[in-house]
């Protein structure tokens, strides 16, 4: 553990990354505290600038809502898809891809057909098809970008299953008398971990990005705030008030890099071998 | 004439390594046309120094101090445009790996053209036609196929002699080889080294030849330097070296050599065979399933039958390709073998699940050939040695004593129970290795290439090891091996296989001296380092 | 294990024979949508026939009932299936209702938009990604890296569809330089060169906007895998052969970093697409993804299923051509399978 902390601490990227998210998980769970009026609430003139007034202090947008609030309850928002989708991503993939490595075989071929054909088809269009026939609320949100998330979960899984399968560990495993399920549990899936935990960093910044791209078409949650509806809605004034837009993709854009930066030190920490030797 | 001449040499590790120096203190000359062996085990930086004259050490390692003087010029600490002319050109270097040596996705030729092209040397066409007598000269059976073929189409030995080829294109004055034979087969090595030898003469070429291999140095060697730790501990002409040892270190070398000698052969008591193996066959079929894929068909066993009977050790012997880890597996049943049987105790397993098989597979237990990856580098020893007991019913509190206990048997502490893998050495994880294949009581032992990986001297320790254990307990012992010297020091009978079928079978002594058939004993005779053996051998009883 | 068959395939046929596998199996893959679609309108909350007809149609009881009589909708679940694939494959990919108008016709007017667009960001950010990687990893550790990886990661974390939104606002509204929205000049009627120049100029926003993401995956993946490879021991041989480092580079070591990255290309084909719906929205670009938008505004879904349908098809095509490419490189595809 605290070789893991001194490696990751040693990229000085992962470090800002740490920060940046923090700050952003505190503004997730202060925002119905700080701002217990609703972000959908009229509170001033339309088209208040920022730093106009110190009480709404990043103005108001086309129809007068408080932006500032309504970036807090977009962190919410967005952590909250970013996280819960992976989970439901990770819950999919990874079975599928350690049952198809560990059995190979026919099951292999049948799980990777399955796989394949989801990773083929347009994610994002799927995405689309799939909001647009069913209700957009915040669960098929989640669940639209579970589904076309978790094909390079189970890739990933079955490459590392497969290779970690003829180890001679496993073997000895086999002779010794335990099961498949234990020898997948306990020998298997702790060693494939480290890649699985470094993609999944990078699986909930994807899921974030995914989610402002729907909610910018419109495909989101109509009752909930996040980052992409509001620049959608204030794309058609972007001419006259562009820090409408300018701000929810800079919050966007800070917590997708957090993630990233975090991932690339994730790995660093947890694949030593690959860890840069200069400097 | 001193060709090459190293003085105080020292190769610094990057900072946080184990030690301060790869290499240091290296003194040394190589004269014209001379083979100087540089031998010493895995970690002595017998490769360092040699590796430093081209100027091509590992990313973070640098030499600190000393002189390489080549041909009358300090080289140390050219620049890498003054080196470029010198490598290739004056002085070039063969690896031990063929296949990564070379790069997978160009032709041979070309990559042997390369070396002309990158010293400005002859015209297009010329080159070709040079690649093409290079091919011919190191013994490449066509190399009008050879020259437009890619790596991956050849075969181990051919690879490297594309490699010698293109180390020779220029006629250099030195040829570096590190490790060249480790990774080919016996009988491959014996031709590999003979070219080296022949070439040698033929072109008057000085040879550094790095090994861990003493056979091999005593084939070959005009000089040889043993190395401990980063340190020369011995310098000598071969006869010095190998058979007037000064150094205590180098003695306990030469001592740990397995010998093929003569040796009585303990009759095993007949009575029922522990295991029969019967018409055993296996084949790999690759590239099936898709629609339009070619179908290759190995096959790796073919009607392999054979008895093993309490007390006794069978030699598995052959070369790479052989079938003989394909029978192990088959009769563990890691594999699935085609058609055959398999009697443990009377009962075939060979078509047994679950339950069952489980319960019979308990008497059959394995030793794995690589003690990195037999080991799960997240599970505490304690686990690895309690998991197949707990998962038989024995309780936690009596496996983990017996798990104690076997650590106890194999020479380790008790204290490792505590610790994961990789806080142990090669050596000491094979021990966990046999504790772990000890825990559940087996009647057989198969051992996969188990002491291959090793040094020459922890694998005399763990031989020994295995051999004491076997009276002790009372095992039967399946020992799968290349090595026919190591199979000579453990078995009492020896099967020879190659290709998938059984050639020859009977007693060590026989199979060893006297073999009925002659791929064993083009086997034998590719064992390097024979006539010195008998020469030692003779020194010996002199004294 | 001596292989003396060296020289007897010349490959050609291999290729012929994994084009085909690969065609087969885009087929199998196209089938599969469709069945897939037919499923989503059946899955989807109401009448199947108020589905296909959109929510403009839905109001008119005489065009549902043609539709329920021409899917067989009161007909078992196998037929209607076999009806629906029978149609889309002779490419009848319905009637959208609110356009009046088929929407094979629909997409096939827009298609070229999108091909041009995908096209131009895909072959820009593999060329640019790479060559921003080569010089990446040949600086590693130094300023020069620091600062293309620093930009290659933010843009790796920004949302296409606010970059394009940002580029629209600097470099058309702000600056004025490029026309931020449309495919060609309205109401200029150029032809010949001048008309290639007013869609080029237009083009550019929009293709480059949605290369730079790619770009930046194209350059982290060939940073990385040309730094891997360079650890290789046939990289050792080439420099103990004498070669000079930019021969190495090229030669050795650039070629081999480049299969990951064909790879990852063609993973990425779809993400292209998906990129596309939103560029093409942002810049009005007449293509498929910006009808798919203007498809989701009027819940016409018969034309959102199409989309989605000759998208894959898309991307198939694309998978084909990093796959050739892929066995061209590497020779040990080509003369194995």
């Amino acid at each position: 553990m605290k070789n893991f902390w001194r490696r990751f601490s040693y990229n000085r990227g992962a470090v800002i990354g740490l920060f940046i998210l923090t700050l952003v998980i505190l503004t997730a769970i202060l925002a119905p505290f700080v701002f217990p009026q609703s972000p959908w609430k009229m509170v001033q003139r339309p088209f208040l600038p920022p730093f106009t007034d110190n009480a709404l202090l990043l103005g108001t947008d086309a129809l007068g809502r408080n932006v500032i609030s309504g970036l807090a309850h977009g962190a919410y928002v967005s952590l909250l898809v970013g996280l819960v989708s992976t989970i439901v991503a990770l819950a999919i993939g990874v079975p599928i891809g350690a049952l198809a490595g560990y059995f190979a075989g026919r099951t292999d071929d049948a799980l990777m057909r399955f796989t394949e054909f989801f990773q083929t088809i347009p994610s994002f269009a799927l995405a689309i098809v799939l909001l647009a026939i069913f209700q957009p609320s915040l669960m098929f949100v989640i669940i639209a970008i579970s589904i076309v998330s978790w094909p390079p979960v189970a890739r990933l899984v079955r490459g590392e299953v497969l290779s970690l399968r003829t180890r001679e560990f496993v073997e000895a495993a086999t002779l010794s008398g335990l099961g498949n399920t234990q020898i997948i549990m306990r020998h298997i899936l702790p060693n494939a971990l480290p890649p699985i935990i470094v993609l999944a960093s990078l699986m909930v910044a994807q899921a974030i990005l995914l989610e402002s791209s729907l909610s910018f078409l419109g495909l989101g949650d109509p009752n909930i705030m996040s980052w992409g509806y509001m620049i959608g809605a204030a794309r058609t004034v972007i001419r006259t008030a562009w820090w409408l837009s300018f701000l929810p993709g800079m919050a966007i854009l800070l917590t997708v890099l957090s993630l990233n930066l975090i991932g690339e030190g994730l790995n660093d920490a947890l694949n030593p071998r690959l860890t840069r030797k200069t400097q | 004439m001193t060709l090459l001449s190293i003085r105080d040499l020292a190769i610094a590790l990057p900072v946080g390594a184990d030690r301060i120096y790869a290499a240091q203190n290296i003194n040394f000359d190589l004269a014209a046309g001379e083979i100087l062996c540089i031998v010493g085990e895995s970690g002595s930086g017998k490769s360092m120094s040699a590796n430093a004259v081209m100027g091509l050490l590992p990313e973070g390692v640098k030499p600190v101090k000393g002189n390489i003087t080549f041909d009358g010029r300090e080289i140390l600490g050219l620049s890498e445009a003054e080196m470029l002319p010198l490598r290739g050109g004056r002085i070039s270097m063969i690896f031990q790996e063929p296949l990564s040596a070379l790069n997978p996705l160009m032709r041979v030729g070309a990559q042997i053209a390369e070396v002309f092209e990158a010293h400005g040397a002859l015209s297009k066409s010329e080159r070709r036609d040079r690649a093409l007598k290079l091919l011919e000269e190191v013994g490449i059976p066509d190399p009008q196929a050879a020259i437009r073929a890619y790596p991956f189409q050849l075969s181990g030995g051919q690879r490297q002699r594309v490699m010698i080829a293109m180390a020779l294109a220029l006629e250099p004055d030195i040829l570096i080889a590190d490790e060249p034979t480790t990774a080919l087969d016996v009988t491959t090595q014996a031709q590999i080294l003979k070219l080296i030898e022949d070439l040698r003469k033929s072109r008057g070429m000085a040879v550094i030849f790095i090994t861990h291999d003493f056979g091999v140095v005593a084939d070959i060697a005009d000089r040889v330097i043993v190395m401990q730790k980063g340190e020369i501990v011995e310098t000598g002409t071969a006869d010095e070296v190998l058979l007037k040892p000064q150094h205590a270190y180098t003695r306990a070398l030469i001592d740990a050599i397995p010998r093929l000698v003569q040796r009585v052969d303990t009759e095993a008591d007949q009575g029922k065979p522990l295991l029969t193996v019967e018409n055993l066959e296996k084949t790999f079929s690759t590239g099936a399933g898709s629609l339009f894929g070619k179908r290759r068909v190995v096959k790796a066993v073919q009607n392999v039958s054979f008895e093993l009977f309490a007390g006794e050790t069978i030699g598995i012997v052959g070369e790479s390709g052989s079938g003989k880890s394909t029978v192990g597996r088959c009769i563990v049943r890691l594999l699935d073998p085609d058609a055959g049987r398999v009697l443990m105790d009377g009962v075939d397993i060979s078509h047994l699940a679950g339950a069952e098989l489980r319960d019979q597979r308990r008497k059959l237990q394995m030793i794995f050939q690589d003690p990195y990856s037999s080991l799960n580098p997240r599970a505490r020893v304690s686990r690895i040695l309690t998991e197949g007991l707990i998962a038989f019913g024995t309780s936690k509190d009596a496996a983990h004593a017996k798990a104690c206990e076997l650590l106890e048997m194999v020479g380790l502490d008790a204290s490792a129970m505590k610790r994961f893998p990789h806080e142990f050495s090669g050596g000491q994880r094979q021990r966990i290795g046999i504790a772990r294949a000890l825990a559940l009581d087996p009647s057989i032992i198969i051992a996969d290439e188990a002491v291959s990986a090793l040094d020459v001297s922890i694998q005399a320790q763990v031989l020994d090891l295995l051999a004491e254990l076997k009276t002790r307990l009372n095992l039967s012992m399946l020992f799968i091996t290349h090595d026919l010297r190591v199979a000579a020091r453990i078995c009492d009978r020896i099967i020879v296989m190659q290709k998938g079928k059984i050639v020859e079978a009977g007693p060590v002594s026989k199979v060893l001296h006297d073999p009925d058939s002659a791929y064993t004993r083009s086997l034998l005779d590719a064992i390097p380092g024979q006539e010195y053996e008998r020469a030692l051998a003779l020194a010996e009883a002199e004294v | 294990m001596a292989r003396t068959d060296l020289n007897t395939r010349t490959g050609a046929d291999s290729v012929i024979r994994f084009i085909l596998g690969r065609l087969v199996k885009a087929v199998f893959i196209l089938l599969a949508i469709l069945v897939f679609n037919f499923l989503l309108i059946h899955a989807a909350p109401g009448d199947p026939a108020a589905v296909m007809a959109g929510e403009a149609g839905a109001a008119d009881e005489k065009f549902l009932a043609d539709l329920r009589t021409r899917f067989g909708l009161d007909q078992p679940l196998y037929v209607q299936l076999f009806i629906y694939i029978k149609g889309a494959v002779q490419f009848d990919l319905g009637y959208s209702f609110r356009q009046q108008m088929s929407v094979a016709e629909m997409i096939g007017d827009r298609l070229p938009a999108t091909l041009l667009l995908t096209g131009v960001a895909f072959v820009l950010s593999l060329v640019l990604g790479v060559a921003a990687g080569v010089a990446a990893s040949a600086r590693q550790g130094r300023w020069g890296d620091t600062i293309i990886s620093t930009f290659a990661l933010l843009f790796y974390a920004t949302p296409l569809f606010w970059v394009a939104l940002m580029a629209t606002l600097v470099f058309s509204v702000w600056l004025g330089w490029l026309p931020g929205f449309g495919y060609s000049t309205i109401g200029a009627n150029y032809t010949g060169m001048a008309h290639v120049l007013d869609v080029a100029k237009h083009l550019v926003l929009p293709a480059s906007t949605l290369g730079l993401f790619f770009m930046a995956i194209y350059m982290r993946m060939t940073r990385a895998s040309m730094l891997e490879v360079s650890r290789l021991d046939f990289v050792k041989t080439a420099r103990a052969k004498g070669l000079k480092r930019g021969v190495i580079q090229r030669r050795h070591i650039l070629r081999n970093a480049l299969l990951p990255v064909i790879t990852l290309a063609g993973l990425q084909a779809g993400q292209i697409f998906g990129g596309a719906i939103l560029t093409e929205t942002v810049f009005a670009w007449p293509g498929i993804g910006r009808l798919m938008f203007e498809a989701i505004n009027q819940r016409d879904y018969n034309v959102i299923l199409g989309v989605f349908y000759i998208s894959a098809a898309m991307v198939l095509l694309f998978n084909l051509i990093t796959d050739v490419v892929y066995v061209i490189v590497d020779p040990r595809i080509r003369l194995t399978t």
